[in-house]
C-alpha cells in the first residue's frame, strides 16, 4: 500500500454498524472487523476510484494536516487481511 | 456476571440432506422434519441472536435448501443486519430460488464439493451429485453471489488436493475452504476409513502453504490442520460459551454443533427460553467457561487462555468425561488415545454413510 494505490474493498465485505457494540463494523465471510469512526471515515472513501492520497486529502482538509501515512498504514494493516486490494 | 457477546449463530435448519457424506458434522440421531423449527421460530431466534451481538449467520444443515421458508428467512436476517452465509450441497438450487434468495438479500454462498475426481466424489457423497453441484455453481457465479467452496479432506481424496484447489480457482471462487476432518459423531464412526497417513498430510500441507501463496490476492485460501496431528488442541470455536452458538433444527441451543453426543447435559431450546437467557444464564453455557471446570494439567497450564482446553465434545467422545483435557493434548497421559486412533489408521475400512437410523443405508 502506497499513497498511488488504489484501494478497493474486497467484493465479498461490507461496511455495517452494529448498535448492539455501537461501532461501525467491517462484515465478511466468517469474520468482522470493529471499527473506530477513523476507521469507518477512510473506508467510507474507499470506492476503487479514489487513491489513497485522494482519501488523505480529504480526510486532512477536514483535520488541517496530512493523514496520507495514517491511511496508508491503516489500509495497509487491511490488506494484510486481504480485506482491501487494488482496484 | 454478563459474559462476551457472541459474533456468530450457525442456524441448522434441518438435518435432511440429500448426501451421505461419512464425515457429516451431524450427529448420529438425524432429527426428523416434523421437529423441526417453525418459520416464526427461526425468525425470533435470528432477532434474538443480533440483539445479543450476533454478526454473522450461517443458514445450514443438513441441506437448507430443503427448508421452502429459506428466502423468507434470508430477508429476515438481512433486515436485521447479519451478514449471511449460506452452506449448502447446491443441490436443490434452481435458477429460481437463487433469483429469489439474492431479492431476498443474502450475500454469499458455500459450496461443497468432495474431490476433483467425479467418481471419487460421488461415492464420498454417496449420492451422484457432481452435475447438479456444477450446474449451482456457475448459477451463484451468475447471479453475483459472494462464493466460497469447503471441502472436508480425508484419506480418499487428500493425495489431490493441488488438482482440488485449483478445481476451486478454475470454478471461480472467492475464498475455498479446506478442512481436514474431525473425528466426532459421523467422522469419529467413520475415523478408519477416513483418517489419511502421515506422509499424505506432509505432502498437503506443503501442497496446501505453496498454493495459498499462488493464489494470495485472487482466492482466499483457509486450510484448517487435523488436529489429532497436532501437539496442542485447538481453541475449538473460540472457546465454550465465549463467541459461538448453533442452534439445532429442533430449537436446541449449543455451544458448538457437536455438543449434544456429551452426554448428562441439559440442552436448553429456544422455544422455551429466550436465547439470552440461554447464553448467559444457562447451566449448559457455563458449564464450561473460565477454568474451575479443568482438571490439570489445564488448569495450571499457560496454554488455558489460548485453548481453553480443547474440544470438549473430544474430551466426552475419547475419555467418557467432558472434563478432561483434550486428548489431542500431548501435556495430558490421554494422549495415549489419540496415538492409538492414528495407529489404528493404519487399515482402511468400509465408510457408514450418514442416514436416518431407519432407512436403509444408501450406496
Amino acid at each position: 500500500m502506497t499513497a498511488d494505490s488504489v484501494p478497493a474493498l474486497w467484493r465479498l465485505a461490507r461496511l455495517g454498524y452494529d448498535d448492539v457494540r455501537r461501532r461501525p463494523v467491517l462484515l465478511y465471510p466468517e469474520g468482522a472487523v470493529l471499527l473506530n469512526d477513523t476507521g469507518r471515515e477512510i473506508l467510507e472513501l474507499v470506492d476503487g476510484r479514489r487513491s489513497v492520497r485522494d482519501i488523505a486529502a480529504i480526510l486532512g482538509g477536514k483535520y488541517a494536516t496530512d493523514v496520507t501515512a495514517d491511511v496508508v498504514e491503516y489500509l495497509g494493516g487491511l490488506a494484510e487481511r486481504e480485506l482491501i486490494r487494488d482496484a | 456476571m454478563t459474559h462476551d457477546h457472541p459474533t456468530t449463530l450457525l442456524a441448522e435448519l434441518t438435518h435432511r440432506c440429500p448426501l451421505h457424506c461419512p464425515y457429516c458434522s451431524n450427529p448420529l440421531d438425524l432429527i426428523r422434519a416434523e421437529r423441526e423449527l417453525s418459520t416464526d421460530d427461526w425468525k425470533r431466534v435470528f432477532s434474538q441472536a443480533r440483539a445479543l451481538g450476533v454478526l454473522q449467520l450461517g443458514l445450514s444443515g443438513g441441506e437448507p435448501l430443503v427448508r421452502k421458508d429459506l428466502e423468507e428467512l434470508a430477508a429476515h436476517a438481512r433486515g436485521l443486519g447479519l451478514y449471511t452465509t449460506l452452506v449448502t450441497s447446491g443441490l436443490g438450487l434452481t435458477r429460481a430460488r437463487a433469483e429469489r434468495l439474492r431479492d431476498a438479500g443474502l450475500e454469499h454462498i458455500q459450496i461443497s464439493i468432495q474431490d476433483s475426481d467425479d467418481a471419487s466424489a460421488e461415492r464420498i457423497a454417496g449420492v451422484s451429485s457432481v452435475k447438479q453441484k456444477r450446474a449451482a455453481i456457475a448459477l451463484v457465479r451468475e447471479l453475483g453471489f459472494a462464493f466460497s467452496i469447503n471441502v472436508v479432506l480425508h484419506r480418499a481424496n487428500l493425495d489431490r488436493l493441488e488438482s482440488i484447489i485449483d478445481l476451486a480457482a478454475e470454478l471461480g471462487a472467492d475464498r475455498l475452504e479446506l478442512a481436514n476432518t474431525q473425528y466426532y459423531g459421523w467422522g469419529l464412526e467413520n475415523r478408519a476409513a477416513l483418517m489419511p497417513a502421515r506422509e499424505q498430510l506432509e505432502r498437503a500441507h506443503e501442497i496446501a502453504e505453496r498454493k495459498i501463496r499462488q493464489y494470495k490476492g485472487r482466492m482466499q485460501m483457509l486450510y484448517v490442520l487435523p488436529d489429532y496431528y497436532e501437539k496442542y488442541p485447538k481453541a475449538c470455536y473460540g472457546g465454550w460459551g465465549r463467541v459461538y452458538l448453533v442452534v439445532a433444527p429442533d430449537g436446541k441451543v449449543l455451544p458448538c454443533h457437536g455438543a449434544t453426543q456429551i452426554a448428562g447435559l441439559d440442552f436448553p431450546n429456544a422455544r422455551d427460553r429466550s436465547l439470552e437467557w440461554i447464553w448467559q444464564e444457562s447451566p449448559l453455557f457455563n458449564a464450561f467457561r473460565g477454568d474451575a471446570w479443568m482438571k490439570e494439567p489445564c488448569r495450571s497450564c499457560e496454554h488455558k487462555t489460548r485453548d481453553f482446553g480443547g474440544c470438549r465434545c473430544q474430551a466426552f467422545a475419547l475419555t467418557g468425561d467432558a472434563a478432561n483435557p483434550d486428548p489431542v493434548c500431548t501435556l495430558t497421559p490421554l494422549r495415549r488415545i489419540v496415538d492409538a486412533a492414528l495407529h489404528d489408521a493404519e487399515a482402511s475400512r468400509e465408510y457408514r454413510y450418514r442416514g436416518y437410523a431407519a432407512e436403509p443405508q444408501a450406496v
